[in-house]
């Protein structure tokens, strides 16, 4: 479904992803884990086109995205909660989940996709005319990925989503993502909470200063001993 | 003095002068909202509005509503060539080139205007009456723009909060980096706020146009005080300029009911200046 062959990218001089390569296909979860500053976010930013690629090649269902404009990536299906949530903090919850629709194939689908976001999130229902910001976290990322999903994707690229949560709710946020993921969609996910998140997936990559170290399923990873030392704690 | 008639007929000019105060501030502020770019040649082309709806009623006599509508629509079209043309090569450059290419549109459009129009104060010659109500004299040009520029304000915040465009122009302000993920074109945004920014200072220039003469240097008169409301309201945020933007005209007509009208501005700046050093990002903004 997603593919990247060598993907480099970087910020004005400095080189972040050195010819990165990786593949997603339809139906799977895959994690990416690795260091902080490995490079994670950025590669979520170059696939959904908030940094542009040096050099590469990536391609959502056979087609180049590198020849579309960014914000035109959207409309091929994928979803991109971003690091940090990223919410319009003095906007309401459900000003920030229209944003999700705002392109011009989404708008036509808003009112079911809403519909459809607060069956799945409840809470953000309650809270629809609340501002973004002044949400707890755990709120905050249900209004994010709500956000990513109102877009309509097939990929969703989630971007630590557990970060900065109390213990409680990053176990809620896991048991939403794997809601999601059986719901059919496709996840890409970076995660600092490395065993749960192996738990989770079927497959990820390890990324180390911008480069694949190490991909496999989620058992050779979690048998791999310089892996479990480093990462897993265990 | 139990009650000053005074007093009150200068709290409701004050009133009517902060809500063209408001809108001129509303434009400036949504522009730099959004694109994060300070229009200093914004009273500019308030001042080229009135010229258009001079030379279209007074000269060649179209009707002053319609005149009025084409002043609107050409004022937007140049806020929209002003980002294309001046502003968006620029977009990435540091802060004091913006600065310098937007204060060089102003003398460019300041000694445009001298050449084409020459150094006379031109009047639409249009006599509106003077109201009394209950002893006080309130000029019926002032209460129609005031009602004009509340009409489109509403208008404004109906389209940003109601429509998708309109939220997304909002959105850009909060975060631009990340707009492209939500299929936000982030240059059609800024060009169609420019417009709406345009348009707001063409609906600016038909009010003022109704209350003030025309002149090249007519911008220099209300620009800088708007620039403040905008500053005193925290940059960027809407609703902080339009409530500085009555706090603003009311130390004006105040000031100016017990000393005189300079003095009034006077006390204005002062109290620009305190709030300043007590609260620099502005009645709403947040420090950055
Ligand atoms: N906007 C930026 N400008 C310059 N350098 C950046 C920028 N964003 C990231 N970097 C650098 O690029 C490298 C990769 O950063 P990235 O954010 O992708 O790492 P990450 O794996 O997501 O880390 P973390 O786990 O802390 O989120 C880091 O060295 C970082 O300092
Ligand atoms: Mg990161």
């Amino acid at each position: 479904m997603l593919e990247l062959k060598s993907v480099s990218a970087g910020y004005g001089s400095f080189q972040a992803l050195f010819g990165v390569s990786i593949e997603v296909r339809r139906g799977e979860a895959v994690a990416v884990i690795g260091p902080n500053g490995a490079g994670k976010t950025t590669l979520m930013r170059v696939i959904s086109g908030l940094l542009e690629t040096t050099s590469g090649e990536i391609a959502m269902e056979g087609r180049s995205l590198l020849d579309i404009a960014p914000h035109e990536i959207v409309a091929t299906g994928i979803g991109h909660v971003p690091e940090n949530r990223r919410l319009f903090p003095r906007m309401t919850v459900e000003e920030n989940l229209k944003m999700g629709a705002f392109a011009p194939a989404a708008r036509g689908k808003y009112k079911e996709r809403l519909a459809f976001v607060y069956d799945l999130f409840p809470a953000m229902m309650e809270r629809r005319n609340q501002m973004a910001g002044t949400m707890s976290g755990g709120e905050q990322q249900m209004c994010a990925i709500g956000r990513a999903l109102m877009t309509g994707p097939s990929l969703l690229l989630m971007d630590e989503p557990s970060a900065g949560l109390a213990p409680v709710i990053v176990q809620q946020v896991f048991d939403l993502v794997r809601r999601i993921r059986d719901d059919g969609y496709t996840v890409l996910i970076v995660e600092q909470n490395v065993r749960q998140v192996l738990k989770l997936v079927d497959r990820a990559y390890l990324l180390e200063a911008g480069t694949v170290k190490s991909g496999g399923t989620a058992e050779e990873l979690l048998g791999s001993e310089s892996l479990r030392k480093a990462y897993v704690g265990i | 003095m139990a009650f000053d008639i005074y007093l009150l007929e200068a709290i409701i000019n004050g009133l009517l002068l902060g809500g063209v105060l408001a809108l001129l501030a509303l434009g400036l502020n949504l522009i730099f909202g959004v694109i994060d770019v300070i229009w200093i040649s914004y009273a500019e082309l308030v001042m080229l509005g009135m010229y258009a709806v001079y030379w279209l009623h007074a000269y060649y006599g179209v009707p002053l509503v319609l005149a009025g509508f084409i002043a609107i629509l050409g004022v937007a079209a140049l806020g929209f060539l002003v980002h294309y043309l001046v502003i968006s090569p620029i977009l990435s450059s540091p802060p004091i080139n913006q600065l310098l290419a937007t204060g060089g549109l102003l003398f460019f459009l300041q000694a445009f205007a001298m050449l084409l129009f020459g150094n006379e104060f031109r009047n639409i010659g249009l006599r509106l009456p003077i109201i009394v109500i209950a002893d006080m004299y309130i000029s019926f040009a002032r209460l129609l723009a005031f009602g004009a520029a509340l009409l489109g304000m509403v208008a404004l915040y109906l389209f940003l909060s109601r429509t998708f465009i309109g939220t997304a122009i909002r959105a850009v302000s909060q975060d631009r980096e990340i707009m492209a993920i939500m299929g936000v074109d982030t240059k059609k945004v800024y060009l169609i706020t420019s417009a709406i920014g345009g348009g707001l200072a063409g609906l600016a220039a038909c009010l003022l146009v109704l209350q003030y003469d025309v002149h090249p240097d007519v911008g220099l008169s209300f620009g800088p005080i708007t620039f403040m409301i905008c500053v005193l309201g925290g940059l960027g945020r809407l609703l902080g300029g339009f409530i500085a933007a009555f706090v603003m005209s009311q130390f004006i007509t105040i000031g100016g009911l017990y000393l005189d009208l300079e003095w009034g501005y006077v006390l204005a700046f002062v109290f620009f200046i305190g709030m300043m050093f007590w609260r620099p990002q502005g009645i709403l903004g947040t420090r950055s």
